[in-house]
């Protein structure tokens, strides 16, 4: 069977990059229902900007490994969702598009990278969408927004088409309204695929039933520590006590390697995101260079006009952690420190089934209220670290501060995404 | 501490166009994020493999594969079969 869906939605939170109005759907467990992808990802025949000017205009030739499942699934791609340029940033403002803005307060960031998946869902345009985490862009604009969003395990859903930033980090994620779609979505991308060497043979995701009674949470004091807004971590605090009245145990524990996570991660990103973007070269896809001009000379300014600031001061500090004389100092230690707050993972997992916290430290940024790049990265404290060691992590609503939303984060093991998602469900229920 | 000679340095290796206004304006930057790395300083040990994984191969077959037409669609100014570069010498 073959239908068409008709998306005859305004967009005036800009959520989107680019809207298809008639989309084609099939049979399956997600038949007809509009999804938004990440403009990260590639869609056959669907212009793929990844937020940047120098993609402008690029139309993929194939699918995504993700994309080639929702369309097996049935379900009815409406549409390439705003996002900071490459993937860098947390508020949805890097983007070449414009601004996204956050539904429950369109003064304010929805977050980012995946604002414009997160504003898509959290608008109800769609009720579920994908986007990508490298260190925190699924939660982050979840949390901000009020909807559910979900970081897999590395390795657990195929990054095949999906256009590098951070390879070692980056996972495609659900977003929806709530757990259960989120699951769903979940259900349908995971799995192994020969196309992506990092990509894991595992079992098919367990059926979702709420179950939390039992469940020893762990709950880091780092996760509460220094620059956590009070009343976010008061709300968080109040959650973590609900998760406690249905039947779970709560355990305080340590996690020092919180000391050295933000700082790993974003010499890792950028490392990786000196060597991945040095394909823009506007040769093959992209802006076309100046033939006149010489290479190098050529190259430089169709980056510099092609790339915002935010991605080209991401490819500099890379590059210079990269180079000779820096790279025992900043990328050989940054990868010592990541294998510190793995082991600090599989230490905790060792007596606690899952490890809980606020996602952000903050409630959304007003839009334009941070220009500092140091003081934006802070906000991605909570989320990397789940990034630096592999394991899954969710964001679920758990109440608001500042009349905005806030979202109570869940890590769980290796490759435990059922576990994490049955205690979000019992969370949001209100059922053990 | 980096110098604005040092980010000039760097954005031609990377071949990152930066405008004067911008070096200026990247290198005190620089220098905040670097300060905070600066936290690395204290741990112990290099670089060794986070994730537990090996090399992946495949046997060398040809599997179905992209057109040359497809590979070509968004390339600005290809010309039979080919793609026009900026001149590298």
């Amino acid at each position: 069977m073959g239908s068409t869906f008709t998306f005859d939605h305004d967009d005036p939170n800009n959520a989107f990059i680019t809207i298809c109005r008639q989309a084609d759907y099939g049979d399956g467990p997600l038949s007809g229902i509009p999804v938004a992808v990440k403009d990260n990802i590639s869609t056959a025949g669907i212009e793929t900007t990844c937020g940047s000017k120098i993609l402008k205009g690029y139309i993929p030739p194939y699918d995504g490994h993700a994309i080639t499942l929702l369309r097996s699934a049935g379900a009815a791609i409406i549409g390439k969702t705003n996002m900071d340029e490459f993937g860098m940033g947390t508020t949805t403002e890097n983007s070449a598009y414009g601004p996204t803005r956050n539904p429950a307060d369109p003064t304010r960031a929805p977050g980012g990278s995946s604002g414009g998946s997160a504003a898509a869902v959290a608008s109800g345009l769609v009720r579920m969408a994908l986007g990508t985490d490298t260190g925190g862009s699924i939660r982050c604009p979840a949390s901000f927004c009020g909807i559910v969003g979900l970081k897999p395990s590395y390795g657990r859903v195929s990054r095949y088409g999906l256009i590098a930033y951070a390879n070692s980090l980056e996972q495609i994620g659900p977003l929806a309204q709530n757990v259960r779609d989120c699951a769903l979505l979940y259900s349908v991308i995971a799995g192994y695929d020969p196309r992506d060497g990092t990509s894991l043979e595992l079992p098919p995701p367990a059926p979702l039933k709420p179950e939390i009674a039992g469940k020893r949470i762990g709950v880091p004091t780092e996760f509460f520590g220094e620059g956590v807004d009070l009343d976010v971590a008061s709300v968080v605090r109040s959650g973590i006590s609900r998760l406690e009245d249905l039947g779970a145990e709560i355990i305080p524990c340590s996690m020092p390697s919180m000391r050295y996570a933000l700082a790993a991660y974003y010499v890792t990103s950028m490392s990786e995101a000196s060597s991945n973007l040095g394909r823009y070269d506007g040769v093959r896809y992209g802006t076309a260079p100046d033939s006149f001009r010489s290479w190098h000379d050529a190259y430089s300014q169709i980056r510099k006009s092609g790339f915002g600031e935010e991605v080209r001061r991401r490819i500099l500090l890379g590059s210079f952690a990269l180079s000779a004389g820096y790279q025992g100092k900043y990328y050989a230690k940054a990868q010592a420190a990541r294998r510190m707050v793995r082991d600090d993972f599989a230490r905790l997992f060792r007596t606690v089934d899952m490890l809980a916290g606020p996602t952000m430290p903050c409630v959304a940024f007003r839009l334009g209220e941070t220009s500092d790049p140091l003081s934006m990265y802070l906000a991605d404290i909570l989320t990397v670290p789940a990034n630096l060691a592999g394991v899954p992590a969710l964001s679920v609503p758990c109440g608001t501060a500042h009349n905005l939303p806030v979202g109570l984060q869940l890590i769980g093991k290796h490759y435990a995404e059922d576990e994490i998602l049955s205690a979000a469900l019992a969370f949001e229920e209100g059922s053990a | 501490m980096v110098t604005k000679e040092d980010v000039a340095h760097i954005a031609t290796i990377a071949d990152i166009g930066v405008d004067d206004s911008e070096l200026e304006l990247f290198t005190g930057q620089f220098n905040a994020i670097l300060e905070y790395f600066g936290v690395l300083d204290s741990v112990e040990g290099g670089a060794d493999a986070v994730h537990s994984r090996t090399n992946v191969f495949r046997e060398d077959l040809v599997k179905p594969s992209l057109l040359n037409d497809e590979v070509l669609m968004n390339a600005q100014d290809p010309e039979d079969g080919f793609i026009r570069a900026p001149r590298v010498i």
